[in-house]
């Protein structure tokens, strides 16, 4: 069949297409990805001649779980509808909670303020200017328990994108928990906790590599024997995207971290599927609707067969590589601002069609700023359309067996393993992070895609091309800086009312356990329990553990 | 033949999204420009006296953070206390238009908001920072 279907390609080639192409050229030379990887005018039987349904796709439910990590996928149950938010003090942000429950968002995601992910109180001079700005400011256990007022932990789940100090936040959590009579085996939910990640590409650490892994290890250890809902770790590709990485850097990059999780929760004494079945992951949705659809397949199926075959995993859990997604922050303009929408439409379908757990929608105005209630809103709609009207999730993985998506999912594969091998070869992820390796992949991948907006190479509509000169409104959040005043006044209060002699001797015996190799988890949690602020317990690890700097690569 | 004009480019404050300043950093390198990079999480105080140390010609500041209008008005501050006056303050990022002529009033000589092309601002470099020397 296939010499047969060789030669009638060859003759379309050479009578219909040569035709054509004599009387009018196509548009472009050559037509590429948003990342560059050259796409074919045609894709064929040909194309995909060596796929085998049962080893490379599987039916969904099962091994490599290329197809999707459900048998029923969005027939069963739709993905979580889960938008970020958080902004100034934790009563403002538990307002915006209650708000998107009630517009009928099915789970809680918490965006902190920069000082909180990088382990300074409100009060601590680098806050300065910083406080509330980006994400809600918690200090203390107190602040806490304000975010999660009347917020039943039983029946939602809760991520929460921190990472340097998750293990403190984590803690705050589950003692909010207990105080509402919610037993630890019952709450479920996902700290982000990549610290990797950090390094390679959203730059928030505190701590250096070696003794941060530890703290993610005494996590995955503490959930397995008491929060057994938990995932610990949303190992992430979101920001390496956002960093300027192409789909394939994004996917390379982001399982060789997973696979340095999973290699130092073994050196720990763990098996593999005691902790594995907790790991999940978190994807960028970008602009070029193929691409991305096709990154999720390839990224399930990579993951899928390094955990059979590299780890040994013997159970499917393992094995499946569950996602939460975003839509792509970086490809909002400020410019025509309502454009924001279509595209955020686009990437939405893209993840949902790639067979997404959970999807957040980026709203039309966060290039100017955190969201408005209105813009949130309409960025919740559009995944409601997407899942009610749509007709999307009606069936399961569409795309499976298009002669161009299979192709593609098989060419981004192989970059990806590509980025995996060469980290293999250095020795593993944290050597090559120490070498800079991921680092400057995508810093040079990001200029070289900022020269190709500058050029015309790629179109960015309203920025380098259908440029209107006339402003499009639109209204924006503005945090005032009385939230560090309040904030400021919340933290100092509690310090001074807490029983401080409780509190030194549990950071004392905290850093007992940070100087030995205890598992550290139980003594965080008696520290913030006694209202311990996240600044002090910070300091206890940059005491035992040291910072990281910079390394200045450009 | 005149001295090229040497540019600081630093990241200030808590937050580590750096992709913007990296690419402006290469852009005005390849532009001719001599570029010295900071690094992340830098206070007002090492900036300058990163700029004075290394005797820029301008500061180039790129806040992502909301947190624009406390350290640029500080960079400013502390530029003009160590008696640096001189060197120019530029920047950019997730800045709402209001607070524009607020920075400008403080000092800022130029602010660019997202969107603005790599050219927009090596162009403005060229025409704008005079050498200090």
């Amino acid at each position: 069949m296939s010499s047969n279907l060789k030669k009638e390609y060859q003759r379309w080639k050479e009578e219909t297409l040569a035709q054509t192409l004599s009387k009018s050229p196509e548009r472009k030379e050559k037509f590429t990805t948003l990342s560059d990887h050259e796409i074919e005018r045609l894709y064929t039987p040909l194309d995909v001649e060596n796929l085998d349904y049962k080893n490379d796709l599987g039916n969904p439910g099962e091994f490599p779980f290329t197809r999707g990590i459900h048998s029923t996928m969005y027939r069963g149950r739709l993905w979580t509808m889960r938008q970020f938010a958080g902004f100034g003090t934790a009563k403002d942000s538990n307002e915006r909670f209650h708000y998107l429950l009630k517009q009928g968002q099915t789970g809680l995601s918490v965006a902190f303020h920069m000082p909180t992910i990088m382990g300074y109180d409100s009060d601590h001079d680098r806050s300065r200017g910083e406080v509330g700005k980006v994400g809600v400011s918690i200090d203390t256990l107190a602040d806490m328990e304000t975010l999660f007022d009347k917020i039943p932990l039983d029946q939602v789940t809760t991520s929460m994108t921190i990472n340097a100090p998750a293990s403190i936040l984590w803690a705050m959590y589950l003692v909010v928990a207990e105080k509402q009579g919610v037993s630890w085996d019952k709450v479920g939910g996902t700290t982000q906790n990549d610290i990797l990640k950090e390094y390679i590409a959203q730059k928030s650490w505190i701590y250096p590599p070696r003794p941060s892994m530890r703290l993610i290890v005494d996590m995955m250890e503490f959930a397995k024997d008491h929060v057994p809902r938990w995932n610990t770790i949303s190992i992430s590709g979101y920001h390496i995207r956002e960093a300027g990485s192409t789909a394939a850097q994004e996917l390379g990059f982001t399982l060789a971290d997973g696979i340095g999780y999973v290699q130092a929760g073994i050196e720990r004494g763990m098996s593999v599927d005691e902790f594995a079945p907790r790991l999940s992951f978190f994807f960028n949705s970008h602009s070029d609707f193929f691409e991305e659809i096709a990154k999720f397949r390839a990224g399930r199926r990579i993951w899928a067969r390094v955990m059979k075959e590299r780890f040994g995993a013997k159970n499917p859990k393992s094995m499946m590589c569950r996602f939460h997604t975003q839509t792509a922050g970086c490809s909002l303009t400020a410019q025509q601002p309502y454009n924001n929408v279509i595209r955020t439409t686009i990437q939405a379908m893209s993840a949902v069609l790639g067979g997404t757990q959970s999807l957040h929608t980026n709203s039309l105005d966060e290039t100017l700023s955190l969201p408005t209630e209105e813009a949130v809103t309409l960025a919740l709609r559009t995944q409601q359309i997407i899942a009610e009207e749509s007709g999307i999730p009606a069936t399961i993985d569409p795309f499976a067996g298009s002669y161009f998506v299979e192709k593609l999912t098989n060419e981004i594969e192989a970059k990806a393993l590509e980025y995996i091998t060469n980290i293999d070869k250095m020795g593993g992820i944290i050597e090559a992070i120490e070498k800079g390796y991921p680092q400057q992949e995508i810093g040079n991948a990001s200029y070289k895609y900022q020269r190709q907006v500058e050029s015309n190479d790629k179109t960015v509509v309203g920025v380098n091309k259908y440029i209107d000169d006339s402003k499009q409104e639109v209204p924006i959040l503005l945090i005032g800086e009385e939230v560090e005043k309040v904030q400021i006044q919340n933290v100092t209060k509690i310090k001074a009312s807490r029983d401080n002699q409780k509190v030194e001797a549990c950071l004392q015996n905290l850093k007992q356990a940070a100087l030995g190799t205890q598992n550290v988890m139980p003594f965080i949690i008696e520290a913030v329990r006694e209202y311990a602020s996240l600044g002090e317990i910070c300091d206890v690890f940059r005491e035992t553990f040291g910072e990281y700097h910079d390394p200045k690569w450009l | 033949m005149a001295k090229k004009l040497r540019i600081l480019v630093a990241k200030p404050g808590l937050d580590g999204h750096d992709r913007g300043a990296k690419v402006v950093a290469r852009a005005l390198r390849d532009a001719g420009f001599e570029v010295i990079y900071t690094g992340l999480h830098q206070t007002p105080e090492m900036i300058v006296s990163a700029a004075i140390d290394e005797d820029v010609d301008a500061v180039s500041m790129s806040v992502l953070s909301g947190a624009h209008m406390f350290l640029f008005p500080e960079v400013i501050r502390l530029l003009k206390e160590k008696g640096a006056p001189e060197i120019s303050v530029f920047g950019g990022g997730i800045i709402p238009d209001e607070d524009i002529p607020k920075l400008e009033d403080a000092g800022v000589a130029k602010i660019f908001t997202p969107g603005a092309s790599l050219k927009d601002i090596t162009d403005w470099v060229a025409s704008n920072v005079q050498s200090t020397k």
